[in-house]
């Protein structure tokens, strides 16, 4: 599958790695050069320095003939700009798009989009295991 | 009418101050406060300190009851947002997005904004009008993927001599004036006959603009 992931932060580069390791081929974009620092040398993909909510760029990149759209940089509004543009101009079979503001996220979703926010998925999980009974001692396997 | 903006720069500010003065009900909602307090101070209270994309904000600014909402920031990803976010849950009738990349336009008419204005697109139209090409220069984005645009006719065009009548424009498209060389204006009836180096000012819709240009400027 080719994808294209949009922000190199942490999520952006584990990802990256993730399928790259897995056979996809993979290319990463983000507005800062030092970005790419985060991906491990096993990276076999392309690294492309550019701004995700400029369709020159996304043109440039190949976005027109990927299967899938990850779009994760620190901006809501970037993020579903550039899924939208993914899906609408370029036509990208597949545009996942992280949003943190759970209000903007259940909005684009019903507009269509598939979105995550990690504040909802973050916040349930951490009740979860506040929930479950801690066991097996101090060592931390019980989380 | 109460219209909200969204951004406190140069655009924000001196548009709220337009309107103001043709007695709208007017608020502009910025997230740094210096430009809040210049605001406040120079165009009374009606300024909210906050994010114009954040639902929360939105309701205390009254969304619902807005008229129109203008998002004019420095940042189109945010400009977009807003005006999506205004449509969508808060119904707003009319929304209108200052672009800051041209090529966005595109974009925003796919996802419903209803109008766009950008100072790069109208600054570049000025420079192209006054350079003497045979290009076509869009003067205005109108609703439902309609543009204004105007063209000179080169003197080798085919069409010069030719009644309007007996012209075939590409669909939905038509000409509502045409400027003479002499600069006089006229509305064009169909035995209108076009001269060379007139401005044809004609309404159509993007798909058809190449084909409309070709069939005024082609030998």
């Amino acid at each position: 599958m080719r994808v294209v992931i949009m922000g190199c932060g942490r999520v952006g580069a584990t990802l990256a790695a993730m399928l790259s390791d897995d056979g996809h081929e993979v290319t990463v974009l983000d507005v800062r050069a030092d970005a790419f620092r985060r991906l491990p040398a096993s990276f076999r993909g392309k690294r492309h320095i550019g701004n995700g909510i400029d369709q020159d760029v996304l043109a440039r990149i190949g976005v027109g003939e990927a299967d899938a759209f990850i779009a994760v940089t620190q901006g809501d509004n970037r993020n579903t700009m550039a899924t939208q543009m993914a899906k609408h101009i370029f036509g990208v079979p597949r545009t996942l798009c992280r949003i943190y503001d759970p209000i903007r996220e259940e909005m684009y979703r019903k507009l269509g989009l598939e979105t995550i926010s990690p504040t909802i998925v973050g916040a349930t999980l951490l009740k979860e295991l506040l929930d479950r009974p801690k066991h097996g001692g101090d060592t931390g396997e019980g989380g | 009418m109460y219209v909200i903006v969204v951004g406190g720069g140069k655009v924000g500010y001196y548009l709220a101050k337009e309107l103001l003065a043709e007695n709208h009900e007017v608020l502009v909602i910025e997230q740094d406060s210096a430009k809040c307090e210049r605001i406040a101070e120079e165009l009374g209270d009606i300024v909210l300190r906050g994010d114009g994309c954040e639902a929360a904000t939105m309701d205390i600014a009254g969304f619902g009851r807005a008229d129109m909402v203008i998002a004019v920031t420095g940042d189109d990803e945010d400009n977009l947002v807003s005006c999506q976010v205004a449509k969508t849950m808060f119904n707003v009738p009319r929304t209108v997005a200052r672009l800051n990349n041209p090529k966005n336009q595109e974009i925003f008419r796919l996802l419903g904004i209803d109008t766009t204005v950008s100072a790069t697109a109208a600054i570049l139209a000025q420079i192209e009008q006054e350079l003497p090409t045979h290009q076509m220069i869009r003067l205005l984005g109108l609703a439902r993927g309609l543009e204004l645009v105007s063209l000179k006719v080169p003197a080798e065009a085919g069409v010069v001599g030719k009644e309007l009548g007996g012209l075939l424009l590409p669909h939905g498209s038509l000409i509502p004036l045409i400027v003479g060389k002499d600069g006089a204006p006229h509305i064009p009836a169909p035995d209108t006959v076009i001269h060379a180096e007139d401005e044809i000012v004609a309404v159509t819709n993007t798909e058809n603009e190449e084909a409309l240009r070709t069939i005024l400027t082609q030998p």
